[in-house]
């Protein structure tokens, strides 16, 4: 019984790796390729940027032909996170800097670049039905505000914006990111949350967005980078200069993010 | 022929338990403990989950009879419907919860008009959001034990002048209690590790709605050892209270 | 008479609609075959059958058939008994009287009482599965008793217990249903528990009554083919002329004188058997051939075809003597002193 067990143990693994080298024979070829033949780029990238990276995805594909784009969106520290445990990635977008040094102190990528910025604001519920206009609103005990928790970025940009103009806010609840908040802002269950302006665009009419002072303490930088063993090699960093380029500006602020 | 399979299965389930075990951090174990925010954590999951689990008993139990032992129309139907938040991603869940208790919900409306009470954001939201992910568990189970059971013993109790309520509460409800307890002892542990319906629906806010596994989560976004303590703290804890739970109650005499 | 009931039950593939009487103190058993509809009309009397319409059963002048089982004043010991497996043989006991709000000591002190007239003192912390078969069943007649029923119902109540435990517990049984004083039915498919528990009899098949009378009356004049297979004797329908009742082809000579349908009967040990055609002729004589051959305690009972079909019983001894194998040609006689005719 214990020697067919082993057998089969053994077998498992060795699937596995035919599979995989088979993949890697694929997409990592040193052969020219021929033009129509496809060619993958994978690219991690915060949550924040499922839009504008899907739009710019698409406009790659084109100026690329034979070129196909996966995105694996996510919450920064946990894309970062499987980047260290060794996902086969070509490029890492973050929501902060804290995930793309992660990655960084593991050598697995070098000199990222600051392609946008994104800057608070208050969320509220369509028609604003607590009357909120300024921070100082949030304060009150009676306006339920949900904030990002504080190990996800919105909710470390919150801290430090609130800090920067002394208002103490107890907030009912903090979410374990972005989305989460905005649903509780989108059904009415809290009357006020600071998430991102790009977040209260992409929320569309069920939320308002209200910009106030101190937001510009807390702004918070996007870095991108091509990471050091990306099995698409130069593409990754092609991908890289279209986020950079004009074009890549122009979509990026449509979206309610700021030029660096 | 079944013993190989069998041990694939319990390597399955128990390795990534060793995995937990292995990458602890065993030396900063007890300071990590010691942190209040980590017994407030505890307390409130243990909490919740049994304050949850009574309820689900409360309402599981009579509605499990209603499925075992009253014919009606549209029964097959019901019993799918109970099955409903076993299928339905926790996440949804607690969206569907914040529609119909929340604020602005259906009837979260009238309870916030009427007796002043909003659910979400609340410790009682968190017993809600764990109590609904977790009822279909008793409720399979009680309704198991309580087809198992031979109804003859009910009638007896009948012919000896005993009421509906009497015949279930001294006949029925002694000879299914392995498959109560057993339920419940699912229903609770499910309701221990309950994370997306409870984030969703009630929020996380340290000692209001901040259960273990929300602390669990959190903490992996930037502190993996920490998430990784936290996690053991859960395990210990209901693999304590389950295993003597099974002693004293499941086993067969 | 104490109760009055028409047990009407209704099924696709089944009827039962029978008329019971059971005065008070009697004891009435319902006998016959697997499938015969007993066990229905004992649930129904219980409550726990709905009736159809047309059903209605009237006991000591109330109509019961309107109530659920709870509201009868019944108690019935069931065929595997039944004990709550989680209470003690004493709070089975104290179980009716609790349900009736009788206060808790009290009820374990009656019921500590009936423990004790059924012997079973001793065993009143017991759990049932902890008690013999035999003291199982008093504990059930215990409990059934408890709630001072006016009709007490038994479903075959020894066919549980082996053969020793069964001879002891039915005469017990015997003794607590002649104490007691309300209306008591009785089902089972074995005879021996009807005659000896039971004051009258009512055969059932395929729903409805066939036959009712005393214990003596239904053994010595069965009715039926189940009936005279039950009280061992060998029954035939025929039509009586004076001196003999016409079976078939067959004229049977008897001793009583009838004219009209009639039954004739007579006991397998009346049957001679013969190799050859015995001389003198007995007036009741018909070839035969033997169908099959099989033990009955201690003689042979031979199963005979040929005009008509017939139980012989012999010695073995005379088995040996004939040398009586499946498929041989016999003579069989019957005296006419030994046949019972009686109109149909």
């Amino acid at each position: 019984m214990f020697r067919r067990l082993s057998r089969r143990a053994l077998a498992l693994p060795a699937v596995l790796a035919l599979g995989l080298s088979g993949c890697a024979s694929g997409a990592g070829s040193d052969e020219p390729a021929a033009p129509a033949a496809a060619t993958n780029l994978t690219v991690f990238a915060a949550a924040s940027l499922t839009g504008t990276f899907t739009e710019l995805g698409t406009a790659f594909q084109t100026a690329n032909p034979g070129t196909a784009v996966k995105f694996n969106f996510g919450s920064s520290a946990t894309l970062a996170r499987q980047i260290t445990q060794g996902a086969p990635a070509d490029v890492f977008a973050a929501a902060g800097p804290a995930p793309m040094k992660t990655v960084t102190d593991a050598a697995l990528a070098s000199a990222p670049v600051t392609f946008a910025r994104n800057r608070l604001q208050i969320a509220v519920p369509a028609g604003n039905p607590a009357k909120v206009d300024d921070l100082a609103d949030l304060a009150d005990p009676k306006v339920k505000v949900a904030l990002c928790a504080e190990q996800v970025p919105c909710g470390a940009a919150a801290v430090k914006a609130l800090d920067a103009a002394g208002v103490k806010v107890v907030p009912v609840t903090l979410e374990q990111d972005v989305k989460a908040t905005l649903t509780k802002v989108e059904l009415g269950e809290v009357d006020a949350a600071l998430v991102y302006h790009t977040d209260v665009i992409a929320a569309g009419d069920k939320v308002e967005g209200i910009e106030f002072p101190a937001a510009g303490q807390a702004v918070n930088d996007y870095p991108i980078a091509t990471l050091a063993k990306a099995p698409a090699g130069d593409l990754a960093q092609r991908f890289v200069d279209l986020v950079l380029s004009p074009q890549g500006k122009d979509v990026l602020v449509k979206a309610g993010f700021e030029a660096p | 022929m079944l013993v190989g399979p069998a041990l694939l299965g319990l390597a399955f389930l128990v390795l990534p338990l060793a995995g937990l075990l292995v990458r602890a951090p065993w030396a900063t174990l007890p300071a990590r403990l010691a942190e209040p925010q980590v017994l407030e954590a505890l307390r409130l999951s243990l909490l919740s989950a049994t304050v949850a689990t009574a309820g689900c008993l409360l309402l599981g139990v009579p509605l499990a009879w209603l499925l075992a032992r009253v014919e009606f129309p549209g029964r097959r139907l019901v019993r799918a419907l109970v099955t409903v938040p076993l299928v339905l991603p926790p996440v949804v869940g607690g969206v569907a919860l914040l529609l119909v208790l929340g604020r602005r919900g259906l009837v979260g409306e009238w309870l916030a008009a009427t007796f002043g009470v909003t659910l979400p954001f609340t410790t009682a939201g968190v017993i809600v959001a764990e109590a609904f992910v977790a009822m279909p568990f008793l409720v399979i189970s009680v309704e198991g034990a309580l087809r198992g059971a031979d109804q003859r013993y009910e009638e007896a109790a009948a012919t000896l002048g005993a009421s509906r309520w009497t015949v279930f509460r001294r006949v029925t409800l002694p000879m299914i209690m392995p498959g109560v307890i057993a339920g419940a002892v699912l229903c609770w542990a499910r309701a221990l590790g309950e994370f997306g319906a409870t984030i969703t629906f009630a929020g996380n806010f340290p000692g209001t709605t901040r259960t273990m596994p929300l602390a669990v989560y959190l903490a992996l976004e930037t502190e993996p050892e920490a998430a990784i303590v936290l996690s053991l703290v859960l395990l210990a804890v209901s693999v304590v209270i389950l295993a003597s739970l099974r002693d004293r109650w499941v086993s067969t005499p | 008479m104490s109760l009055h009931a028409r047990l009407v039950v209704t099924r696709p593939a089944f009827a039962l609609d029978l008329a019971l009487e059971v005065a008070a103190g009697e004891v009435v058993a319902l006998l016959g075959p697997n499938g015969a509809g007993k066990t229905t009309a004992l649930r129904a009397l219980a409550g726990l059958t709905a009736m159809s319409p047309g059903g209605r059963i009237t006991l000591d002048g109330h109509d019961l058939h309107h109530l659920p089982a709870d509201r009868r004043p019944i108690g019935v010991v069931f065929q595997d008994y039944l004990l709550f497996p989680h209470l003690s043989a004493l709070d089975n006991v104290a179980f009716g009287p609790r349900c009736q709000g009788v206060p808790k000591a009290e009820a374990r002190r009656a019921a500590a009482a009936l423990l004790d007239r059924v012997g079973l003192a001793g065993h009143a912390a017991a759990r049932p599965g902890r008690l013999s078969g035999g003291q199982a069943q008093r504990v059930a007649l215990a409990r059934a008793l408890a709630v001072r029923p006016r009709l007490l119902l038994l479903d075959e109540p020894l066919a549980a217990l082996d053969a020793h435990t069964r001879l002891e517990i039915r005469s017990g049984l015997r003794h607590h249903l002649a104490g007691f004083n309300g209306a008591t039915v009785l089902v089972t498919h074995d005879p021996l528990d009807a005659m000896v528990l039971a004051d009258r009899l009512v055969v059932i098949e395929h729903g409805a009554v066939v036959q009712q009378g005393t214990p003596g009356e239904v053994a010595r004049h069965p009715r039926t083919d189940y009936v005279a297979r039950l009280v061992g004797l060998n029954l035939y329908r025929g039509t009586a002329r004076g001196v003999g009742v016409q079976v078939g082809e067959l004229l049977l000579s008897t001793s009583e004188r009838l004219t009209g349908p009639a039954f004739v009967a007579f006991p397998p040990a009346a049957v001679a058997l013969y190799r050859s055609r015995p001389d003198g002729s007995p007036r009741n004589l018909w070839p035969a051939r033997v169908g099959g051959v099989e033990r009955h305690g201690d003689h042979v009972r031979v199963h005979l075809d040929g005009p008509i079909s017939a139980f012989a019983d012999i010695t073995p001894a005379a088995l040996a003597d004939l040398d009586l194998t499946p498929g041989r040609e016999v003579w069989a006689s019957v005296k006419a002193t030994e046949t019972h005719a009686y109109p149909a």
